[in-house]
């Protein structure tokens, strides 16, 4: 089997090719601010490497940062029509109440709040107001909203009042992208609503972004399909992902350390990557990320997502270095960054700006760039800077283990060379080969999954969880993974208490390796 | 003589109202929220010592009854409660004094203050639990014998009930767990009114000012990435019981109740052993590899290890790593009549109540 995977980052874009579980080539070249031209020039330099160049590529894997960074910083966002579907319930919170105020004014387009929804129980909780949904959709025509997120009251027990919504939608506004919240979360309105609204406030940025990625593959000749990794390491398809844009929202931090899993060989161990202006730090446990527990920011917006559990400290070779000054300030790393300047700003670069890295290659631990241009920066200062870095390794290390014992490092990134060789609580420190590309050899070996999620009824708990089991392993299988190597990721089950026979609705994931190509 | 309360004292509330939860009284975010828009729009709600209540006072006694994990859903909207209150006036034809909270613990924490805000009384700092507990009769005043009715009953469609009279507390939590049920597991209710004289007598005395400390010392902890459980444990005299992560979540959702168990699976000095808790919309008894640990009246706390912030019954899942603690139960609890409302035979444990306090 052969797949290119690419990591499309805020600084660089990597891309490797694996082959049968080796990795062949790896290249890392700036990202362009169009996207599509750092991925043609990827492709472009991978493809002159003799074995690349040989034989078909059975898919194209792309991780990104970019929607999550669309939300983070505020850009690339979409207004959405905003529709709740539960009145006269939770009337005093509408949506976007809990959202922080600058992202709020720019993703808010409109609010209606409907009748309708459903108990707990099954029963509507008032009969869905289509005269209403009607005017909404009309208004959202009216004016100009290409986005609209529908959440009801208990719609992933009873999905047919955001379904019935949509009908209206596509009847008076066909044009508009619309996101169900059924479709992004489980029990819990405000959550799960976030989540839908979060999603069709990046619809046209998905779309630009995603026709950029084919644009990318059609140009430099690869005739593959192209899938993009989502939060949980494995993939979904371009379709899929323009739809869904969040689900991708972790996946390059899930990328990096599976990839740090795949290239050490260790599925237990603390990993960081350094990049240019922070660094993330995570635990591995069986070569998954540890996940974070129940509620998770992004951008300040609560959603129920399924994320690595990261903590990230404003670290990387990119930190801007304040010296000591006269008047006792101390030298201060960070956290500024001058980011993707690095190439310009650096002294090592012949920039005018003293980075962590410039402290690095003066302290004679790497060399970068032109090494005579760091000779500047003091030997003190140098070692001072690469002391500061190991007391905020340590301390986040420290602050992300579980248990109290010294534990393995892996260390990647472009910026691993800040990471010393010993480390308080840390056993050892690994660094790999293409440690730097990391996240595009997580994105290549990302997995294929299959889901379930139905009624069961008449069945024991453990009867139920089995049978949905058994079918999401199917259709696992029917995606292209390799039976053997599934697991299940996530199991939850509700039980349905207003259906007959001890109904329980569950959903079940697996996941597992994708199958060699039959050549 | 009342105190302000300042809205950092509220999120600080939302903290120690939830972890006082034991699993159960719904999040407080929801009702935090609410406060947030209330205090934006210029309301400010004020606290009063129980102390200084008359005799003779009338103390309405509020909580948002029902499945937690119906309000995640339903959202909580402040003029519910204010409403439960108003037709419990209109019922009797008394105006209130004050609102208190029926349960401190989880969202019932806070409704107190939405309905203050609305209707311009103060918050008495006291409950009448001390924590969260499912049943009606799981309070100190029906510990104390306290007369049950009547109860008003909210929900927004503008159905509105009063249940005018029943012969115990038991018959209380039958009668309007079923109306609870008809307006779809949730309800805002305003309990029995109580007087000044009542409430000196059997309230739990300063749980709201309690909660606030709580939550306060975990922000600060969180704030200066200190230990959060130890925090807890050091400012509500706790004893730590177990430390894992979650492997099993079974729930089941029967006459408006939240029922199952939760497994968690030991680690650092607790790897090797297993603790389950079996739950009735909070946590009520804990056995560790099979041997009963810890048990209702004494509070039974689900933490989440690293923020310390409350793990509840309907939000808790698989892959969670917890800390899992006890704190005293309020006195009132351990006399054998308290026993008889809120120990484990009262939720069909058959078990004799051993305190995880006990020397």
């Amino acid at each position: 089997m052969r797949r290119i995977g690419i990591d499309v980052g805020g600084t660089n874009t990597d891309a490797v090719l694996l082959q049968d579980g080796r990795l062949v080539h790896a290249i890392k070249t700036p990202t362009t601010a169009d996207v599509t031209g750092g991925i043609v020039t990827a492709l472009d330099l991978l493809g002159r490497h003799p074995e690349v160049a040989r034989g078909a590529i059975d898919g194209v894997v792309i991780g990104t940062t970019h929607f999550v960074n669309a939300v983070v910083q505020r850009r690339g966002l979409t207004r959405v029509g905003a529709i709740r579907i539960g009145l006269p319930t939770g009337a005093s919170l509408p949506p976007f109440c809990d959202w922080p105020a600058d992202l709020a004014v720019l993703a808010r387009g409109a609010v209606f709040m409907l009748e309708g929804g459903h108990d707990y129980d099954g029963r509507p909780i008032m009969p869905f107001d289509e005269a209403g949904m009607r005017d909404a959709a009309r208004q959202i025509r009216a004016s100009g909203l290409s986005a609209v997120a529908i959440a009801a009251v208990f719609s992933p027990l009873d999905p047919s009042h955001e379904e019935r919504a949509r009908a209206i939608l596509a009847e008076e506004c066909p044009e508009a992208s619309v996101t169900l919240s059924h479709r992004l979360g489980r029990i819990g309105l405000l959550e799960r609503e976030n989540a839908a609204l979060l999603n069709a406030a990046l619809a046209d940025l998905a779309r630009v972004t995603i026709a950029g990625f084919r644009e990318a593959i059609q140009a430099s000749h690869i005739a593959a399909p192209l899938y993009l990794t989502q939060n949980d390491g494995t993939v979904m398809s371009a379709e899929t992902a323009m739809a869904l844009p969040v689900m991708s929202f972790a996946s390059s931090a899930t990328n990096s350390m599976r990839g740090a899993a795949f290239l050490s060989g260790l599925a237990d161990a603390m990993v960081v990557d350094v990049g240019g202006t922070s660094t993330d730090v995570g635990e591995l446990r069986h070569g998954f990320p540890r996940e974070a527990n129940s509620v998770v920011e992004v951008g300040q917006v609560r959603t129920l997502f399924r994320m690595p559990d990261l903590l990230s400290i404003a670290l990387g070779g990119g930190s801007i270095v304040a010296p000591a000054k006269a008047d006792g300030a101390p030298l201060r790393v960070g956290p500024q960054s001058v980011g993707y300047r690095l190439t310009e700003e650096a002294l090592v670069f012949g920039g005018a700006t003293p980075t962590a890295t410039d402290a690095a290659v003066a302290a004679g631990i790497v060399v970068i760039g032109d090494p005579t241009k760091a000779a500047g920066v003091p030997r003190e200062t140098a070692d001072a800077v690469l002391g500061m870095a190991r007391g905020k390794l340590e301390d986040a290390i420290d602050r992300m283990k579980t248990e109290a014992g010294p534990v393995p490092l892996i260390a990647v990134g472009g910026g691993a060379f800040l990471v010393p060789d010993t480390l308080a609580g840390v056993s050892r420190v690994i660094r790999v080969p293409h440690g730097d590309c990391a996240n595009a050899v997580g994105a290549a070996i990302a997995q294929v999954s299959g889901e379930t999620d139905q009624v069961y009824r008449e069945m024991t708990r453990q009867a139920a969880i089995a049978a949905a089991t058994a079918q999401a392993i199917e259709r696992a299988v029917a995606a292209g993974a390799e039976r053997a190597s599934l697991e299940t990721v996530d199991v939850e089950d509700m039980p349905l208490a207003y259906l007959p026979g001890n109904a329980l609705r569950v959903r079940v994931r697996v996941a597992g390796a994708m199958r060699g190509s039959a050549r | 003589m009342t105190t302000p309360i300042t809205l950092d004292d509220i999120e600080s509330l939302a903290v120690g109202a939830w972890i006082l939860g034991t699993g159960g009284g719904g999040s407080p975010y929801l009702g935090l929220l609410n406060m947030r828009r209330l205090y934006a729009e210029g309301h400010r709600v004020q606290l009063m010592s129980p102390l200084d209540l008359a005799d003779d006072d009338r103390v309405a006694v509020v909580s948002n009854m029902g499945a937690p994990l119906v309000g995640q859903e339903r959202l909580a909207d402040s003029r519910n409660i204010a409403r439960a209150v108003e037709i419990q006036e209109e019922f009797s034809g008394e105006k209130f004094c004050a609102v208190m909270s029926l349960e401190i613990g989880g969202g019932n924490g806070i409704q107190p203050l939405m309905a203050a805000a609305h209707l311009g009384l103060p918050v008495v700092d006291a409950d009448t639990m001390g924590r969260a507990y499912p049943e009606a009769q799981m309070t100190s005043v029906a510990v104390g014998g306290l007369q049950p009715y009547p109860c008003a009953l909210y929900d927004p469609r503008g159905i509105e009930a009063v249940v005018t009279k029943v012969p115990s507390w038991k018959w209380m939590e039958g009668a309007s767990r079923k109306i609870c049920v008809e307006m779809g597991s949730i309800a805002s209710t305003c309990k029995a009114p109580r007087t000044g004289a009542e409430i000196k007598e059997w309230g739990i005395h300063f749980t709201v000012s309690k909660a606030i400390g709580i939550g306060l010392r975990v922000r600060e902890a969180q704030r200066r990435h200190e230990d959060p459980v130890a925090a807890i444990l050091d400012e509500a005299q706790g004893k730590k019981l177990f430390r894992g992560k979650v492997v099993d979540v079974e729930r089941r959702t029967t006459e408006g109740f939240l029922r199952g168990r939760a497994v968690i699976e030991g680690l650092d000095e607790d790897r090797g052993s297993r603790l389950e808790i079996a739950f009735q919309n909070e946590w009520v008894v804990a056995w560790r590899d099979g041997a009963p640990v810890a048990m209702s009246p004494d509070l039974i706390c689900v933490l989440d290890t690293v923020s310390g912030n409350a793990a509840g019954t309907e939000t808790i899942r698989y892959g969670m790593r917890v800390t899992v603690v006890a704190l005293p139960a309020p006195p009132v609890f351990l006399t054998a009549k308290g026993l008889e409302h809120v120990g484990p035979r009262a939720f069909d444990y058959d078990l004799d109540f051993r305190s995880v306090f006990d020397p």
